[in-house]
This record gives C-alpha cells, structure tokens and sequence, in this order.
C-alpha cells in the first residue's frame, strides 16, 4: 500500500496532463483563494467594526459559533441544489463550493480581526484619541497595524481549513484535489486516495508557509519584540 | 490662560464626577490638580483637550471656547501625556514622537525634524529613536510619551498622571525633566496626580480637589502648607507640614567657612571631624581625626551627608546639616565646597526670616 502510493506520487503522469497533480493543485488554490479574499472582504471590516466599537461583539461570537456548526457538505448539497438551475457552465457548480468555503472561513477571521484590534493597548487607543487622531485615524493608523498579527493568524487558520475542505468540490464534479479522493475511492485505487490525501496535506502546509513569509512582511518588528518581552 | 467656567459632568447613572468647577490655570507653570481618587481631577484635565464633554459649563483657552473647535483639531493644538504612555507598538520612537506634527500637515522633513528636537530634548538619543517602544525601559517610553506631546511646539500640555506608573527614583529624574522642559519652553503645563508630595515639589499653582468634584483649594505650595483653607486640605496635604514647608522657603544662610583637606594629607588627633575634598575643592567625604591622627586614607571616608548649593532651600539645607556625620552640612557652588552650616544656623536664619509658622 505504502509502496504503490509512494510509486503513484513519483510518477511523473501523476503530475503532468490535464488531469494532473499540477493542474489539480492550480484549480484547488484558485478555488481556496477566491474562497479566503470574499471571506476577508466580509470578516475583516465586521470585525474591524466590532473592535473599534465594541459593538455586535456577543453577535459576532454566537454567529461564530453557529457557522461552526453548519455541515460543509449539506450546505454544498443545497446550494449545489439551488443554485444550479439559476446559473450555467461552470460557475453553477464552483459557486456552491466557494459559499460552503466562506461560510467556514468567516469565523476564524472575523474573531481573528476583533480579538487582535480589542488586544490593542487602551492606553495606546487613549492616546491616539487624545493627540488628535479622527476615529478613522485611530483605525487605520493604530488599532490595524496592532491587529495584524492576530488577524493574520485568522487568515492563516482560514485558509488551512479552507484547503482541507475545498477537496468536496470533486463530489459535485469540478476539479481541485478532491478529485483524487473520490475518483480513487470510486476506482478503488486506495493508493491515489491516499496520495492525493499527502498532497492536499503538503499544499495546505506549503501555502500555510508562504503566508507565514508574508505575515513576517507586513507585520511591524515593534510587534514581534513586543511579544518577545 | 485655561478657565473653567461653572464646569458639571454629571454621568447619565447620575454620578456627578465634576460639580460647578470655576478656576483660571495661568499661563505658563505648571498647575496640578490633586485629590483622592474619584475628585474628578481627571475628569477636569480630560475637559480640557473635549475627551470628555462637560454637561454644564464652559471651558476657554485663550478665552476661545474648546467646545466650538474640533475636537481633533483641538487635540492636535495640545500636548498630551498618560500614565502609561500609550505609545504605538507598532511605530519606531521616531514615528510616535512624529504623530502629531504629521496630523497637522507638516512635511515629512519639517516633522522628522521637529520629532528628533524633542527626541533630544526629553533626553533620549538619536540611536533610541529608531527603536521600538518594547525595547525601551517605563522611564523611557514615558519620555518618548513627553517628546510626542511636545514634537508640535503646544502652548498648553496635559498630563494624566504621567509618573505614576514608575520606579521612585526613575520618577524624580522625569519630574525634574518635566519642570526643566516647562521652565525652558514656557509653556502651560496641566498635570494630574493623586500624590500630595508630587503635587508640592513639581506644582506652581496646586487645586486640591476633594470627592465629588469639588474645588477645595487653589494655592501655591507654599500657601497650600501655611494657609490650608480647611481641614480637609490640612489633612490632604497630610503631617509635617511645617518640615515640608521649609522646602518653599528661601533663606539666606551663612556658610561658615571650612578648612578642607586632601587626600594623603597628615592630620594630627583631636582636630575630629575634617572636610576631605580634591584638588578642585569637590567634597570628598568626612574623616574622623578625634582620637588617632595620621594621613587621610581613601577606605576611612565616611560618606558625605546631602549637600546644599548655594539659593537652596531651608529644607535642603537643614538635611544637609543633619544628615553629615560631623553635624555640618556641606555648601557648594558648581560642586565646590563653599563652607559649612550647622543645624542651629539654619534654623537662626529660618527664625530670621519668620518662615517657621506653619
């Protein structure tokens, strides 16, 4: 078993080809990163909002949890249901995962965005305020700068869970990683079941990586030696 | 220069943390606001900068109401310093310090500049100036705190009790940099603190604010120690009042002169306590020479007692003369010996002047 997987990995066909690992993994972030930029665009200016405000934040984390709870692949299934005599081609089947893909990021980027600028030093926010900055300075110039790096670790813990899930596209026909998991189990071939599990693990840590490069990148060095003390 | 017109802040719980505050903080000094906590001083300084709306009442900086200005545009015309300094973590010292004069529309040179003047003259360096503020100790974020409020060249600066949060001796060092910044710049400086000591020893003007938000009184330091208006400010202003008072009175005592000797030198016994100083007349430290004579040796130093310069106070003076082993405290001038007092002496010149009431 092990043997065939790790034969079925090197293969060079396995990588190649329209129907290969490359392209798979192409289709696979593609759908992840859509999936992680509309959860962004929702989570992070609510969470913004519930930070600086201190408002809808008991909202915010019931919502939270409820999102938790919701099954990915009955949401799929209903939207898949829904949504597929109102749109055609592609977009009829992609549009269903992307929404199942949100709806679980959300989350852990809307609690990443208010918990890092609720973190921000009051007297800092104090200070802000008191040297003249409007509300909008105080935002912008001080409580996300400040938030950063926990609202990044929302992102980078999104897009994990992201990565991991989006292998249900392949049960309603479009491509990504998941392809391997189901065509394997419909074909029997365990070994590309599990290989196709080592890649998604490995794409899902490579990403995880590139954004933690990132992170180093646009978070502030006065915030990493502030953790450091 | 700052006026406090019939100023009520009643809370909507119906607290009331200011109640009908009328008082003028005059231009240039520093004025303190003090009390036991819940009197409403902070309440009243953050008035001042509109952090806080009064309910009732006015408030006028050069007889202009703050509440027809802007509250940030007000914010950014006055310095303003808390407790524990609320530096922006993510900002070098150099940027913090630059907040202010960047907001206002300054160029980045002009500001850049602005900012490592006040960087300089809060005592920090040029090298600190690109760190960031977790790297630098309380006293010094707290100085990079001054230097923000100062970096725009205000009028007026707030402080909320801005040495609090620091060791003692750390706070003398800032309490003695602020009263030299404010003697420099000329400017108003309004500072709140719950300690009396605090509040005598940095405070040209001191309003005594009692629970409730009432004014209990605004006084000198001075005043404050001789003249208390009730018992609640002779009890706030708290024991030795008299001792303390002697720290705002300014005497003329007579040194009287004190042959010192070098290191190495040989005094003979019964000449008892000598003055030892070095080639620049500095004093070095005391030497018994009461029962056994000899050369003085640098081990049999005892240390010196609080030394007096010149136009100290009484105060200063009268712990110089107790505090020295030999019962005589040092006077210098620019760090020479000048001679020395004895504690009847201060005291005559204390007497002289009437200044022991109190």
């Amino acid at each position: 078993m092990i043997s065939l997987t790790w034969q079925w990995l090197v293969d060079p066909a396995t990588w190649t080809g329209p129907g290969g690992i490359i392209s798979q993994s192409i289709t696979h972030l593609r759908i992840s990163l859509v999936a992680l930029l509309l959860a962004a665009l929702v989570a992070v200016p609510v969470g913004l909002f519930i930070g600086h405000t201190g408002r809808g934040r008991w909202l915010a984390i019931n919502l939270a949890g409820a999102f938790r709870a919701i099954p990915s692949l009955g949401v799929l299934f209903v939207a898949t249901l829904l949504l597929l005599p109102r749109l055609s081609g592609n977009l009829a089947f992609e549009l269903p995962v992307v929404l199942v893909l949100v709806l679980l990021a959300v989350p852990p980027v809307l609690s990443g965005t208010y918990a890092g600028v609720e973190a921000v030093d009051p007297a800092a926010r104090d200070a802000a305020r008191g040297v003249g900055m409007t509300e909008a300075q105080i935002l912008w110039q001080v409580e996300l700068p400040a938030a950063l790096p926990l609202l990044l670790s929302g992102l980078r813990s999104a897009m994990l869970q992201i990565i991991a899930t989006a292998t249900i596209a392949a049960i309603v026909g479009i491509g990504g990683l998941g392809r391997y998991l189901i065509d394997g189990q419909a074909s029997r071939q365990y070994e590309v079941m599990a290989g196709g599990a080592i890649v998604v693990a490995l794409l899902a840590l490579l990403v995880d990586l590139v954004m933690a490069g990132l992170q180093r990148l646009v978070v502030s060095p006065g915030l990493v030696v502030a953790k450091e003390h | 220069m700052i006026r406090f017109e019939s100023v009520t802040k009643r809370y909507p719980d119906g607290t009331t943390a200011v109640d009908d505050l009328s008082l003028e903080v005059p231009r240039g000094g520093i004025t303190v606001f003090v009390g036991p906590s819940g009197c409403g001083k902070t309440t009243s300084l953050r008035m001042i900068n509109r952090m806080v709306e009064p309910t009732e009442g006015r408030i006028l900086i050069n007889d202009e109401d703050v509440a027809d200005r802007k509250p940030a545009r007000l914010r950014r015309s006055i310095g303003y310093v808390i407790q524990h300094a609320g530096l922006f973590p993510h900002r070098t010292v150099l940027a913090n310090v630059m907040t202010v004069p960047t907001l206002i529309g300054w160029d980045k040179g002009r500001a850049r500049t602005a900012a490592m003047e006040a960087i300089e003259k809060v005592g920090l360096t040029a090298d600190q100036a690109s760190r960031y503020p977790a790297q630098l100790s309380g006293g010094q974020q707290q100085r990079v705190g001054v230097a923000r409020a100062l970096a725009s060249d205000p009028e007026v600066v707030l402080m909320d009790e801005p040495f609090s949060a620091v060791d003692p001796l750390v706070r003398t060092d800032l309490q003695n940099e602020v009263r030299r910044l404010q003697r420099e710049l000329g400017i108003t400086v309004v500072l709140v603190t719950h300690d009396i000591d605090e509040a005598i020893s940095l405070g040209d003007h001191v309003a005594v604010m009692r629970q409730g938000g009432h004014l209990a009184q605004l006084a000198s330091p001075g005043e404050l120690l001789t003249e208390p208006a009730d018992d609640f400010v002779a009890s706030f202003v708290g024991k030795d009042r008299g001792y303390r008072k002697l720290g705002f009175t300014e005497t003329q005592v007579e040194a009287d002169p004190e042959r010192t000797v070098s290191l190495g030198e040989d005094v003979p016994a019964g000449r008892g306590w000598v003055l030892v100083a070095d080639e620049q007349e500095q004093p070095l430290g005391w030497v018994d020479r009461q029962g056994s004579g000899g050369p003085v040796q640098e081990e049999e130093l005892h240390r010196m007692g609080s030394l007096a310069e010149v136009g100290d106070s009484a105060r200063v003076f009268l712990d110089a003369a107790l505090s020295a082993p030999s019962g005589r405290g040092v006077v210098v001038q620019d760090g020479r010996v000048v001679g020395t007092v004895t504690p009847e002496r201060v005291l005559e010149a204390i007497r002289a002047q009437g200044g022991s009431d109190g």
